[in-house]
């Protein structure tokens, strides 16, 4: 093209560092996002548990806590994991980077295991009002607390995938790529705050779902 | 093709809706006195100090704080009245007097259906005495739908799920419009009919004109009986249940402490999901009856729940129902 | 501080750099091109396209309401008639409107940077826009939707049976866009700002956009999620709004408002920015109280957030809840009267040449004051009994959306349109059609402030006899209408072609965008602009009767 000789600035940023802060701005308000929409979610847990204060309590006793609990442990671990990929990028270790990395997405895979495993479950109880046999619980409001169960976790899963991929793809780029870092550390610490999010959403999700009743 | 005359204002036809007309009208003054400088003002700067007029520009102002605190806070102290006003209007319609005249409405798609305590039954159209109050307690059984009384300026949307009351006090005799008002599919602009205020001695001759052979309570009774509630809320009844004579408009104390006014929603939730809000000293023994009694026939037997009230009041002896002059 | 002519430009001495328009003419070239002006302009015709389809659906709703019977069309298809006016003109017309055309084109060039933080992103979310618009073209096609375009449940999760899915999915996706939008702008103003352009030194049109971005990017999210939901139910027979399984068809209208009033706000802080600088570049004179103005619009972004619920004052709602949130609607009202009082102010003793984008800026004004001092009868709640869900709510809102924010639209598009093009439109015909769109408007839209009161609601088919003169005059007034907004459409096109040159500032005006050629290069800028002077610097300019030479 023809402007392409003469554009006298060629990115919109004038160095390096007004790029990262543009950046890790921009991370932030898109994690804004993500909390407000599930702040909708929270919400109707909140109402509902509430205006169905017993059934909700009895529909939170079919969840398998040890399960939620054992997810929770795995997806802190990766939360740390991920901080210290971040610190390595900083510090221009490619390599041990790239191992925590790699660390990081194992950690979520095995978390989406567990949680495919604790779906199949009650699936097979009859859990899931949207399919599988009949649901078993009668109270009414125990269905809608189970809607907003596979709402909230399937939602959080389907980021987690997402952070995943991303995860996963920064590992494989930096192996290819040797000269990205530091100076794309940036990158590495934008999707570490992505997957922290992810981490915070479940650790809020835990609780409201899985300690209703004592 | 002839056009109907122009409708510029709805008639109205209590004190009430009288009231919202003058407030409306104090109201449009206001609001044409804040409007009209800032339009004069906008036209006369427009034409006064276009370009090339040789109006005087020494010395243009580029800001000023007393000027910003005084354009913005005394509008907004002025518009406060119309808040205390209308939010004082609508505090009142909150509270119905005491012995309101209840009339059950169940909307569905497309229509309004209206009961009458004496068991009269009337669809698309409501008929109501003059001078007194009216308290209509509404439901549906489909999509929300908004009972909409133009010549009273009053709506309240009609949920399905729970109850809605709106009360009023009509004073003019006379037909006037009932509209749905909320969006409710194909028909909603069919939706509605004639809202109609007689004199009571007219509103009589109206009930009477039907063959009823039961009151609502009465029908409810029948249900009650029907559905086995007597079986457990009877007097002979073997399982222990609380009796429901005089609860009705009564605090009851429930198992978890706290106290509840037994109004018309508290006895449909207690027939339909009765765990959720359980009698203090008894236990959850009472089935739900979700999905087995019609809005209809839930209406019928909260009447009758409401008649025990009554009932309880009248067997009691004559004066102890009056509260003694302190 | 004065400052000499030769200082104001950053247009490129000597030799002159190519244009935007001209780097590429296939459609590749601009289907492919992160340029924030490109992409501006892309935005700019599918806007105008959805616009169009729009005001089709409101001919046929006027034209069905000619006649009390419902004679025109049958009750199914004017409920999909008016939600598909109300989804296309809300979603796909007026909150991109402004902010995705000018906002995108203008942000950059004003605070001196040579694109948005983003490009890519920025090109994305155009596509994004127009996934969202192949949704509701498919819908369109398969026979539309009609749950008005408020989606209240139990009504479009349980009993509709058209296509709501397809349109919850179209807006949920648009959406996105809007949220990409507005975090691309909120990046931009905070990282971009060129040497010198200090927050206090931005043009309020940055100051609204950054606050409506702020809105796009948290309210934005709760609507994607309300209408997922309703989604799921239907699709996965969820209960989350069903009353049938305990669910609240109210927490629907919460959470469905708690988007929809800050979604207002997105609708009309870009047009007040752009009233702002109308006003000023027309009576060449800063901003009066520059600080009131910028920050209004904050407050406006922030207060928004907590009157959601004044639109369910008869949905059931307790008293308590009725009280507060009136209030709230009161305490909204303060911000705007700071901005309408502050234009007028701006007025005076200024040099103010009537032309056509300021016909369209005083028409926002005085309409929107009408518009939105009825917004405060709708936030009184004994009044609002009466009148909510009649046609005095719709005229409410079309004063503020079609009176004020189409009309910062079209007077947006005239002012910068000699920047864009680098051609002059015809002012004659843009004098005529500013006045017979406001003239229009009136009698399109104030009869149904009187129909309102007096009993009609909206969403009716059908209605009875005693409303026809009203509505007949209301039909012929949006005639008018149509050809008020006709008539813009055809002379711009016209003046693509034979338009006079613009030169690089033709109105004399002083934001930064007037400081380069028109059109601009790729890059904005010739050389890096830095700022000394504060912002709308009219009094140290060369005199204005010199800059313009008509
Ligand atoms: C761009 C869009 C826009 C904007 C800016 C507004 C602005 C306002 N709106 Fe409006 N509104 C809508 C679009 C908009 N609205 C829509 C689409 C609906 C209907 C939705 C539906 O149901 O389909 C609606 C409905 C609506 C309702 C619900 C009605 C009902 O359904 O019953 C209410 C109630 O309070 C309301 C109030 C207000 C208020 C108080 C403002 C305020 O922000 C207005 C502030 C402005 C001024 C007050 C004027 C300028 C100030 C002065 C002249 C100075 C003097 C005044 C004072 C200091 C007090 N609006
Ligand atoms: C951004 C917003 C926007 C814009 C620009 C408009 C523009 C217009 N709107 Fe719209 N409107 C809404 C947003 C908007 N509207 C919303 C959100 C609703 C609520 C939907 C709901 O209830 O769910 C609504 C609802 C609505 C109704 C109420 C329907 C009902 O409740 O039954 C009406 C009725 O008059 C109406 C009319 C108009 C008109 C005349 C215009 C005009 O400005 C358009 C002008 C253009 C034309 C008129 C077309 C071109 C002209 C011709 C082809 C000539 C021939 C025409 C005639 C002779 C009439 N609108
Ligand atoms: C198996 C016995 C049983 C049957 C049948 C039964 N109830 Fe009950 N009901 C109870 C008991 C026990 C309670 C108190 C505990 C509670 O609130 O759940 C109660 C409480 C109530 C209350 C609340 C009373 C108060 O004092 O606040 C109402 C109203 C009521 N029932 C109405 C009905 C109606 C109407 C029916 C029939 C359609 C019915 N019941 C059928 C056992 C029964
Ligand atoms: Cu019923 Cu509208
Ligand atoms: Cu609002």
């Amino acid at each position: 093209m023809a402007t392409e000789a003469l554009p006298p600035l060629a990115e919109p940023f004038a160095d390096r560092r007004q790029q990262r802060t543009a950046d890790e701005l921009g991370i932030w308000l898109y994690m804004a996002t993500e909390i407000m929409m599930f702040g909708a979610l929270f919400l109707g847990l909140a109402l509902y548990r509430v205006t169905w204060p017993a059934a909700t309590a009895e529909a939170s006793r079919h969840l398998l806590k040890w399960i939620g609990a054992a997810n929770t442990a795995v997806l802190l671990t990766s939360s740390l994991t991920m901080a210290l990929a971040v610190l390595a990028a900083r510090a221009d270790r490619q390599g041990r980077c790239v191992l925590l990395l790699l660390a990081t997405a194992a950690l979520g895979l095995a978390f989406l295991g567990i949680k495919a495993y604790e779906y199949h479950d009650e699936y097979t109880q009859g859990l899931m009002p949207f399919a599988g046999p009949g649901f078993p619980l009668q109270e009414r409001g125990t269905e809608l607390f189970f809607d907003l169960y596979y709402l909230g976790t399937g939602l959080h899963a389907l980021h987690l995938a997402v952070g995943i991929v991303l995860v996963g793809g920064l590992a494989l780029r930096l192996l290819v790529d040797r000269a990205l870092l530091p100076d794309r550390a940036v990158t590495v610490a934008v999707i570490g705050i992505f997957w922290h999010l992810i981490d915070i959403v479940w650790i809020f999700l835990f609780p409201v779902l899985y300690l209703v009743a004592r | 093709m002839a056009l109907a005359p122009v409708e510029l204002w709805p008639a109205s036809a209590s004190a009430y809706a009288r009231e919202i007309d003058r407030l409306i009208w104090s109201y449009t003054g206001l609001i044409l006195f804040l409007a009209v400088p800032i339009i004069a003002c906008l036209v006369v700067f427009a034409i006064r100090y276009r370009r090339g007029s040789d109006a005087d520009r020494s010395n243009p102002p580029v800001h000023g704080l007393r000027l910003e605190l005084a354009w913005t806070g005394l509008p907004f102290l002025a518009t406060l009245v119309f808040y205390f006003w209308a939010a004082d209007l609508y505090s009142r319609q909150w509270v119905p007097p005491k012995d309101t005249l209840d009339i059950a409405i169940v909307a569905e798609q497309w229509m309004f259906k209206a009961e009458h305590p004496g068991g009269q039954r009337e669809i698309d159209e409501l008929h109501v005495p003059a001078g007194r109050p009216v308290r209509l307690v509404m439901t549906s059984q489909d999509v929300i739908h908004s009972f909409y009384l133009p010549a009273l300026r009053l709506k309240q949307d009609v949920l399905p799920g729970r109850y809605t009351t709106l009360w009023f006090e009509a004073d003019t005799p006379g037909t006037y419009a009932l509209r749905c008002a909320e969006y409710c599919g194909s028909e909603h602009s069919a939706m509605g009919g004639r809202f109609v205020v007689l004199s009571p001695k007219d509103y009589a001759a109206w009930l009477a004109t039907f063959s009823v052979d039961r009151t609502l309570a009465q029908e409810g009774e029948a249900l009650f009986r029907r559905l086995g509630c007597s079986g457990c809320h009877g007097a002979r009844s073997v399982a222990r249940a609380p009796s429901l004579a005089g609860i009705s408009g009564k605090p009851q104390p429930l198992a978890d402490g706290s106290i509840v006014i037994a109004d018309e929603q508290y006895v449909r939730d207690s027939i339909l999901q009765p765990k959720r809000q359980v009698v203090a000293g008894f236990a959850p023994i009472m089935p739900s009856f979700e999905g087995q009694i019609g809005e209809e026939d839930l209406v019928r037997l909260v009447a009758y729940v409401k008649s025990l009230a009554d009932a309880s009041a009248e067997a009691a002896p004559p004066g102890a129902a009056v509260e003694p002059p302190r | 501080m004065s400052i000499a002519s030769a200082d104001l430009a950053f247009a490129p001495a000597g030799e002159q750099q190519p244009s935007y328009l001209s780097a590429g003419h296939s459609l590749r070239s601009w289907l492919l091109s992160t340029d924030h002006k490109r992409v501006a302009v892309l935005y700019l015709v599918s806007v105008t396209g959805f616009f169009f389809l729009g005001a089709i659906a409101a001919a046929l709703i006027r034209l069905e309401l000619i006649t009390p019977a419902g004679d025109l069309v049958s009750d199914d298809t004017y409920d999909k008639l008016f939600t598909l006016h109300g989804v296309i003109m809300v979603w796909f017309f007026l909150i991109p409107s402004i902010p995705a055309t000018f906002g995108n084109f203008l942000i950059p060039l004003m605070i001196g940077a040579t694109d948005l933080a983003f490009p890519r992103l920025n090109l994305l979310s155009w596509y994004i826009y127009v996934l969202g618009g192949l949704f509701t073209a498919y819908v369109l096609l398969a026979g539309g939707v009609d749950t008005g375009w408020t989606f209240y449940t139990p009504f479009s999760s349980l009993f509709s049976n058209t296509h709501v899915v397809a349109a919850a999915c179209g807006i949920v996706v648009v959406g996105f866009s809007s949220i990409l939008t507005g975090l691309n702008f909120i990046v931009t103003i905070h990282t971009l700002r060129a040497p010198g352009m200090t927050w206090f030194r931005l043009p309020i049109f940055c100051w609204s956009h950054y606050a409506t971005s702020v809105i796009l990017v948290l309210a934005t999210p709760v609507l994607a999620m309300t209408l997922l939901l309703v989604v799921a139910e239907r699709v996965l027979g969820l209960g989350i709004f069903d009353p049938n399984k305990g669910g609240d068809p109210l927490l629907f209208q919460h959470l469905f408002w708690f988007y929809s009033h800050p979604a207002v706000y997105i609708m009309i802080l870009p047009g007040m920015g752009v009233v702002t600088e109308l006003v000023t570049a027309f009576a060449k004179k800063r901003v009066f109280s520059y600080a009131w103005v910028a920050f209004a619009s904050i407050a406006i972004a922030f207060i928004g957030f907590l009157v959601w619920a004044h639109h369910m004052f008869v949905a059931g709602m307790s008293l308590y809840a009725g009280l507060v949130f009136s209030f709230m609607s009161f305490a909204v009202a303060v911000p705007s009267a700071i901005k309408v009082y502050n234009w007028t102010a701006t007025l005076y003793k200024g040099r103010v040449s009537l032309d056509a984008p300021l016909l369209y800026a005083l028409g926002f004004i005085g309409l929107f004051v009408i518009g939105g001092l009825t917004g405060l009868f709708l936030a009184s709640l004994a009044v609002d009994v009466h009148v909510h869900d009649t046609y005095f709510v719709v005229a409410h809102f079309h004063f503020i959306m079609v009176g004020a924010t189409v009309h910062a639209y079209f007077g947006a598009l005239h002012f910068w349109w000699p920047k864009m093009i680098g051609r002059l439109y015809p002012e004659g015909w843009a004098k005529a059609a500013a006045l017979l769109a406001f003239f229009g408007f009136l009698v399109t839209f104030f009869p149904q402030f009187i129909l309102g009161y007096a009993g009609m609601p909206r969403r009716y088919h059908a209605y009875p006899p005693e409303f026809q003169v009203l509505h007949m005059i209301s039909s012929g007034g949006a005639g008018v209408l149509g050809l008020a907004y006709l008539l813009p459409f055809l002379y711009l096109l016209w003046s693509l072609r034979w338009g006079a040159p613009a030169g690089d500032n033709p109105w004399g005006a002083a934001g930064l965008e007037w400081r380069t050629t028109s059109p601009p290069p790729r890059w904005n800028f010739a050389a890096r602009p830095v700022v000394t002077w504060e912002a709308y610097p009219y009094q140290d300019m060369p005199k204005p009767e010199a800059a313009r030479g008509d």
